[in-house]
């Protein structure tokens, strides 16, 4: 061991899991110099732009494009016709559905792609593909998911016609898509029937769209001499996007190129595959030259994958002290015209089971019913790992319920039901095994720190004088990391993640990833994990991510998997890097490897601390003296299957005061304490907090996507679509408890997701309890101005005395 | 939101300018700050053949005070007016209602003619105008021509303005001291057009009003002028009582349009509420200055 002050100094500069490392992303970003798909700029490249369906619901009944071929500068005009014979017209979807590319013969929702223009540039791709004559008849359609499974409503899948049999259930109903069921029906009901107290709650998640800045695009680029085809592409998922190319058109895998450069912003919207993708790659294939498509905003929040869109009805039974026998949900899942889920294959409502939250829930049932309306597709997780927002919200808003209707203290209810520390690992009612948490800590931490009985003083004398204040809690447990390969797969590849090391002769090293980051700041972390498993500094290790060619398969970035999987690879491919460096050092030190011991940056022969190999001397020899029998280099791969998810938790509490002449919501204070396990740079996790809070916060006061009665979705623009900005984004004070994972190899849980997961509710939960007093127990969000202002007038709480 | 290709053409002169609009045959479109044009060109909802970007004109900008009129050029930003010494002093009502439009980006660019021009209902300007009772000056190659504020909106995006006219300057009075003023704007947040908003100018003798004007943002065709509240106003001392039954009277003129941000029923309250507030600081104000 050196002395103390020398052993920081190298520690410091290791930088390594744990330190404030800057993001090393930004210098580029905010220079300018980042490089995008839309930044991808080849000669001769052409592009594309759609034609898509003014109505929601129609029978097309001719396409006429020769006037938009007319044009000069107009080089093809693609439709459903002219892919059929590549079979290319449907393409499958990762829900185990089918997803019209273009329409055939009929449209299923507003804005859907009709067809496709491929032009000289941009605007002469809009100006034909205004050109382009659709006959239309409209057909009735599905708009309310509640009437979708009537008798006699709209058929809007008359391509599944007869296929009673979906790939997760039977079928009942020619707009039914699937039924999905977890937990005991029998004892839930006998729990119901026996209990004390029952509570019920409608609770509508409305239909939202995650909006990154950079919409979603493509550059496809078919090198016909070679066969070869590279795409540039908008993914979080480059590698399945790479082998699901390779099915489709037929090309062989190692002849497709699949690159995602920097990625601005994805919050899973970037999962799936989207027909401009494949209509530019098919382009590009016909036409032997790039084609390069970019959606615009509209097309972007009109017609790629929205979020959430969960009718729920929630129960609890529960004893006169608030104690919770049973929880039973229905949910009513719409899912647009087509089911694009992208959650991994066997969970058609992603991970909805972990709506017993943290709480100690003994019987439980879920049934969740998917149905087909006139609406776009999607249903991917926003910011969400796979359906846990939904989840997360049904058993927070749940409580309160039960909280009001039993005239408990919100905080204490939750105190009472908590599954306590010593019960992990926790096996759950719905069927999964948490790994760690103590959540009663956490929520009294925050308790404390924010006076919350003085908060509920204050509140009681406010009402008193006639203003409205709320106090919200959500004390949500996540489960991410997906996942377990015998659990999880998209599209039968197994959900593990992956990190390939290279050291290099002078200590320096590169490490590749099967994630993507699209603002994850990986390179800033991942780095982290790696200088403190392979003692080079984070500084001298460059990670790269996002091109097939070089990276190792993956299955990318969502549903806060990064850390989780491919961080788990990282350390344990520098494990395996720092077990061949000691073999080195035991050679170059002539000890055997038993009397060496690790030394953040070194080999040292105990007791001898003059005796030692840096890693930088240890790389050196890699190249040149390594023992006999052992290959040179010093390079590791890791493919990491992990056994378990992991469950970061947090306690969040939220005050809000409402105008009740105006319906205002104003968020006065907003305190969030995270639990991921171990951290690997707080302030990385800072800023993912503040992030995925300003979505929560969005989602709950004014992000919705509605349609009317006629399949028209109001409002595709970001006039209308609420995007705050820094004046109404609240001010966030962040706190932490670190509970580590038992099965990580680092103990880290991931982070990404919670505090739009956990946010949601808390701000839901302030609103309405802010309405508790007047006996109100649910308003459904957003909670925009009018919405709010609904409820005070309805209530008479308008009035002017 | 790719707008079809369309001239441009960027004349140094109003004359230039008028001369192009004359020749133009109403295929060409004036281009200001070009933060409502362009828009809707990129959703195109307007298709101009023709651009004539009247930002390099130097007559068309400029604040000064001609007698106890402030002349502005059309061509002056949002965010020179915000700067203005001279409105702040002789005029504050205007800065105030600069403040409420957009964000410091568009206000950097979007022009005081413009917003007034576009015939948007959902623009601040023109309700403030009408509360004003500001002044337009109208010029074609034909000659100029003075129209009141009140009398220049007529329809959504359908103004007194034809289309081989320019709106060369604005009129507004310099504001008598004492004088009440207040814009109060409900909005989802920073960049997002009126759900409702009111604006009041008044004046006071003794407790008396002398003189009200209340008109209102974003809940009609045009931006409205509560007539019948102003008179009854008008010669009062006005007590809560009187300022509930004004806002009730305003609210009866309200015809807005219904979107995300409210139905009808929110959005004509809201206009009630935003009329209260506004007459109640208008009156605070008046009282302060004296
Ligand atoms: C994000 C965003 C938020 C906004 N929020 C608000 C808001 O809260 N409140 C508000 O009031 N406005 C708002 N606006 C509109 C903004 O203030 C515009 O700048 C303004 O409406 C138009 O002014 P302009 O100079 O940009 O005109 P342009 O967009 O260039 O022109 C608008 C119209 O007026 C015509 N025109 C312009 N100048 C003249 C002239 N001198 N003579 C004749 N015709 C002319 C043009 O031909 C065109 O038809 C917002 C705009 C954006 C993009």
């Amino acid at each position: 061991m050196g002395i103390p002050t020398e052993h920081y100094t190298r520690k410091e500069k290791l930088g390594g899991v744990g330190c404030e490392r800057r993001r090393k992303e930004d210098a580029r970003f905010i220079q300018g110099k980042g490089n995008y798909v839309d930044d991808i700029k080849l000669p001769g490249m052409l592009h594309g732009d759609f034609v898509r369906s003014p109505y929601a619901h129609a029978r097309i009944k001719s396409i006429d494009a020769s006037a938009a071929l007319a044009l000069p500068g107009v080089h093809a005009v693609l439709t459903a016709k002219d892919l059929k014979p590549l079979n290319l017209h449907w393409m499958p979807t990762l829900a185990g559905d089918v997803q019209a590319v273009l329409a055939d013969e009929k449209v299923g929702f507003q804005y859907q792609e009709v067809a496709f223009v491929v032009a000289d540039d941009r605007y002469i791709a809009a100006d034909a593909a205004d050109m382009v004559k659709v006959e239309y008849e409209v057909l009735p359609c599905v708009s309310d998911p509640h009437r979708a499974m009537d008798p006699d409503a709209p058929e809007i899948r008359p391509d599944l016609a007869g296929k009673m049999q979906g790939a997760h259930s039977a079928r009942k109903h020619h707009n039914h898509i699937f039924t999905w069921e977890v937990g005991d029906k029998a004892a839930t009901d006998l729990a119901f029937s026996m209990a004390e107290v029952t509570v019920k709650e409608k609770i509508w998640y409305p239909r939202n769209h995650g909006s990154p800045l950079e919409t979603c695009g493509a550059v496809a680029a078919f090198d016909k001499a070679n066969g070869e085809l590279k795409l540039w592409v908008t993914s979080q998922a480059p590698h399945v996007v790479r082998t699901v190319v390779a099915q489709l058109s037929g090309l062989d895998e190692a002849r497709v190129h699949v690159v995602a450069p920097d990625v601005g912003g994805g919050f899973g919207v970037k999962v799936g595959i989207y027909p401009g993708y494949v209509c530019a790659i098919v382009a590009s294939i016909s036409l032997g030259r790039p084609v390069k498509w970019i959606e615009d905003r509209v097309e972007h929040l009109a017609a790629t994958a929205f979020g959430r869109d969960y009718h729920m009805t929630g129960e609890l039974a529960a004893d006169k002290d608030g104690r919770i026998k049973a929880l039973r949900v229905h949910v009513l899942a719409d899912h647009g015209a087509f089911d694009s889920c992208a959650d991994p294959s066997k969970w058609p409502a992603g991970f909805f089971n972990i709506c017993t939250g943290s709480y100690d829930i003994k019987v439980a049932y879920v049934c969740v019913d998917g149905v087909y309306t006139n609406k776009a597709p999607g249903g991917v997780s926003y910011r969400c790992s796979f359906r846990v927002t939904e989840a997360s919200y049904i058993i927070e808003r749940m409580i309160d319920v039960l909280a009001q209707r039993l005239g408990i203290d919100k905080a204490e209810i939750r105190l009472r039901n908590f599954i306590k520390p010593e019960q992990f690992p926790y096996m759950s009612a719905l069927g999964w095994e948490y790994d760690s948490g103590n959540y009663a800590e956490g929520l009294r931490k925050v308790l404390e720190a924010c006076d919350y009985a003085g908060l509920r003083r204050e509140q009681a004398e406010k009402r008193a004088r006639g203003y409205l204040m709320g106090i919200g809690l959500s004390t949500f447990t996540e489960i991410v990391g997906a996942g377990p390969t015998k659990i999880c797969d998209i599209l039968g590849v197994g959900m593990f993640d992956s990190c390939e090391i290279r050291v290099h002769p002078t200590g320096s090293a590169i490490a590749r990833f099967g994630t993507k980051d699209q603002g994850q700041s990986h390179r800033t972390t991942y780095a982290q994990i790696l200088a403190t498993e392979i003692g080079i500094p984070s500084e001298n290790i460059m990670i790269e991510e996002g091109d097939t060619d070089t990276a190792p398969y993956g299955l990318g970035t969502y549903g806060s998997r990064s850390t989780p999987t491919a961080g788990a690879a990282a350390a344990r491919a520098g494990r395996k890097i720092r077990a061949k460096a000691r073999k080195i050092a035991a050679h170059l030190l002539e000890v055997s490897e038993d009397d060496l011991e690790w030394d953040v940056d070194r080999f040292v022969v105990k007791g001898v601390p003059d005796q030692m190999k840096t890693m930088k001397d240890i790389a050196w020899a890699a190249y040149n003296n390594v023992p006999p029998g052992l290959e040179p280099g010093l390079e590791a791969v890791d493919y990491y299957d992990p056994p378990n998810m992991t469950y970061p938790s947090g306690a969040y509490l939220c005050v809000v005061d409402i105008d009740r002449y105006t319906g205002e919501v104003k968020v006065r204070r907003f305190y969030a304490l995270d639990d991921c396990g171990t951290r690997i740079n707080p302030i990385i996790i800072d800023g993912q907090i503040h992030g995925g809070l300003t979505e929560a916060f969005a989602v709950a006061m004014g992000q919705e996507l509605p349609y009317d009665k006629e399949g028209n979705l109001l409002g595709a623009s970001l006039l209308d679509y609420f995007i705050p900005t820094a004046v109404e984004t609240p001010k966030y004070e962040t706190d932490f408890t670190v509970t580590p994972s038992p099965h990580h190899p680092i103990g880290a849980k991931g982070v990404g997701e919670s505090p739009h997961v956990g946010g949601v509710s808390a701000f839901s939960n302030a609103v309405i309890d802010a309405f508790s007093h007047v006996g109100v127990t649910h308003i459904d969000m957003p909670y925009k101005s009018c919405n709010v202002w609904k409820m005070l007038h309805a209530l008479g709480l308008d009035k002017r005395e | 939101m790719i707008p079809p290709s369309f001239s441009y053409r960027a004349p140094a002169t109003v004359s230039e300018a008028l001369a192009l609009l004359n020749e133009s045959d109403g295929e060409a479109k004036v281009l200001a700050g070009g933060h409502s044009l362009l828009p809707m060109m990129k959703f195109r909802f307007a298709e101009p053949a023709l651009l004539i970007d009247i930002g390099r004109i130097p007559e068309l900008k400029g604040i000064r005070q001609v007698g106890n009129r402030i002349h502005i050029g059309a061509m002056t930003t949002e965010n020179e007016l915000l700067e203005s010494a001279l409105l702040k002093e002789k005029c504050p009502l205007l800065p105030e209602v600069v403040r409420w439009i957009a964000d410091p980006q568009v206000r950097n660019r979007g022009t005081i003619g413009g917003d007034i021009a576009h015939g948007d209902p959902a623009n601040d300007h023109p309700a403030t105008m009408r509360a004003l009772e500001a002044e337009f000056v109208l010029k074609s190659a034909d000659g100029e021509r003075v129209v009141a504020a009140d009398d220049f909106y007529l329809g959504t995006y359908y103004t007194l303005l034809e289309a081989n006219e320019l709106l060369t300057e604005i009129r507004v009075p310099v504001l008598p001291p004492g004088t009440g003023y207040a814009y109060k704007k409900l909005k989802r947040k920073t960049g997002d057009f009126a759900i409702a908003a009111a604006c009041v100018v008044l004046s006071l003798t003794g407790d008396k009003c002398e003189r009200i004007a209340i008109t209102l943002t974003n809940v009609g065709p045009t931006p409205l002028r509560a007539e019948t509240a102003e008179k009854l106003l008008t010669g009062k001392a006005i007590d809560d009582q009187l300022v509930e039954q004004a806002a009730q009277l305003a609210m009866e003129i309200c015809d807005p349009a219904e979107d995300l941000r409210g139905d009808k029923e929110y959005k004509i309250h809201m206009a009630g509420e935003m009329t209260r507030r506004a007459i109640r600081e208008a009156i605070d104000r008046a009282r302060g200055r004296k």
